[in-house]
């Protein structure tokens, strides 16, 4: 479904990806691990078009989409819920949720904004209030479900739990993995280590701008490599 | 003095003149409230306008009230082409440049009008110029009245715009939030241009009100920007009903100023009001704190 091959991108003369090799396949959780500032909001933000990579391919359902605007990306299905939510902070909750379907899923709107107030009962529950009044649990909210009115092929997931309460982040993952049960394709990118790796079929770890270590999630949580990784042993 | 046969009048004067306004202030503001930008050409591509219909009228006798639909898509695509190829391009993403592009068009547009029209004050004569409406207590000339309703209802149209469609939520997302926009698919450069396309589509509509009861020069555009400047900021920059309501509030002080102090000094209240405004709660009226 997406494939990453060789990307090399960054800001201005800075380089941050050198190079990145990452595939997700139709149904899966994949998860992209690393600590603070090893470039997982650069990939993000290169897969959805904010920014240009500088080299190298991104093919997402068969299309070349490496440097293609942010708005034919979204047409496309690549939905990217991006770290610190983004949430419209002047808008309603239900007018968050309906620019979700702005370019993609529109038709469907209704039928969505349904589907998406029985997911988070909260949601409705503020349909009227503006988004910058929401605490940052409910905000997290917004932002997936908003993601979620676009009908998204994949839902690129980034930083979801930061900022949650312990008891919200283990909601937060359960309900991805309730997403993906119902046949969504998940790019999961986290600090969260252990909990990403309980619901992910595979993981890369990105480290310097490259791929240190990838494979089963299951044989990586018992890979030594991967504190290696994170503590820099 | 305070006699209510004179006060009236000169209330209801007033509210004709401030719904103008605050017509021309709207287009101002949703351009500030988007993208921003003090748009310094705004008052020339309001005299662009009143041309513009002017001419519809006296080469092709067509009237102002009719000429609106024209007027309105024109304007429309000038503000469009200008923001999207001109200004945008122009002044890669520093807020400094963009004022200075929108500078430099204005003295352009201005220049441009003197050379091909020279600086003659001209208007208009239609059938209904000078009737007037019988309210009893005072007569409003039609023009005015028009001008009036015309602009209130524009203005309401543009609260649905922006309230109960995609592109106006587009608009007052991307405001806020740029990022978050261009992930739900908002093309913004596009969304950019319309609401630049917007403001000016009010000031087309403005020339066509205006003209009945008003002239056209090459710098009638000052007048008025320096007015919808104090509107905009009285009502709160980038707030829509402050618009409306800061140019209801002007335009009655300028009237009831130029009642009590004179035709020449009738401006003065509108300072005075503006900078208590300003001392008392600086975001204006119904601005939103920063």
């Amino acid at each position: 479904m997406l494939e990453v091959r060789a990307l090399h991108a960054g800001y201005g003369e800075v380089e941050v990806l050198r190079g990145i090799d990452l595939d997700v396949a139709k149904g899966e959780i994949v998860a992209l691990l690393g600590a603070n500032g090893v470039g997982k909001s650069t990939l993000n933000n290169n897969l959805s078009g904010i920014y240009r990579p500088t080299a190298g391919q991104i093919r997402f359902m068969g299309q070349d989409i490496a440097g293609a605007s942010a708005d034919s990306i979204v047409a496309s299905g690549l939905i990217h819920v991006p770290e610190g939510r983004r949430v419209f902070p002047n808008l309603t909750v239900q007018e968050n949720l309906e620019l979700g379907s702005y370019r993609r899923g529109r038709d469907k709107r209704s039928a969505n904004l349904e589907r998406i107030y029985g997911i988070f009962p909260r949601l409705k529950e503020r349909i009227a209030q503006r988004a910058g009044t929401l605490s940052g649990g409910e905000q997290q909210m917004l932002a997936i479900g908003r993601g979620l009115m676009a009908q998204p092929e994949l839902l690129v997931l980034d930083e979801p739990s930061l900022g949650l309460s312990p008891l919200l982040v283990e909601e937060m993952f359960g309900l991805i993995q309730a997403l993906n049960r119902d046949g969504l394709s998940i790019l999961l990118v986290e600090q969260n280590v252990v909990q990403s790796l309980a619901i992910a079929h595979r993981a890369f770890v990105l480290e310097h701008g490259k791929i240190a270590l990838s494979g089963a999630a299951a044989d990586l949580l018992n890979d030594p490599g991967l504190k290696a990784s994170y503590l820099g042993i | 003095m305070l006699e209510f046969s004179i006060l009236l009048p000169a209330i209801l004067n007033g509210l004709t003149i401030g719904a103008i306004y605050a017509l021309i202030a709207l287009g101002l503001t949703l351009i500030y409230g988007v993208l921003h930008i003090i748009n310094f050409a705004h008052g020339s591509l309001l005299m662009l306008a009143l041309y513009g219909v002017f001419f519809l009228h006296s080469l092709f006798g067509i009237d102002p009230y009719l000429a609106l639909p024209v007027a309105a898509a024109a304007l429309f695509g000038i503000g469009y082409g200008l923001q999207r190829f001109i200004i945008g391009r122009a002044s890669h993403g520093k807020d400094e440049n963009i004022l200075l592009v929108t500078l430099g068009l204005s003295v352009i547009i201005e220049n441009l009008a003197l050379y091909l029209w020279r600086s003659d004050t001209r208007t208009i004569e239609t059938p209904y110029s000078f009737e007037v409406l019988d309210f009893g207590v005072a007569f409003i000339p039609v023009p005015k009245a028009v001008a009036f309703v015309g602009a209130l209802l524009v203005a309401a149209l543009l609260w649905l715009l922006m309230t109960r469609t995609d592109l106006g939520r587009a608009i007052r997302a991307l405001a806020k939030e740029r990022q978050g926009a261009k992930l739900v698919g908002i093309n913004a450069e596009h969304i950019f241009a319309m609401s630049f396309g917007i403001g000016c589509a009010c000031l087309g509509i403005a020339a066509c009100l205006l003209l009945p009861s008003f002239y056209v020069s090459p710098q009638v555009g000052h007048a008025f920007v320096l007015v919808a400047f104090t509107v905009v900021v009285l009502g709160g920059m980038g707030s829509f009903v402050g618009a409306l309501l800061g140019g209801l509030i002007i335009g009655v002080t300028e009237s009831l100023g130029g009642l009590f102090l004179g035709e020449s000094l009738g401006q003065l209240g509108i300072f005075l009001i503006f900078i208590i405004v300003l001392l008392f709660r600086p975001t204006g009226l119904l601005g939103q704190k920063a």
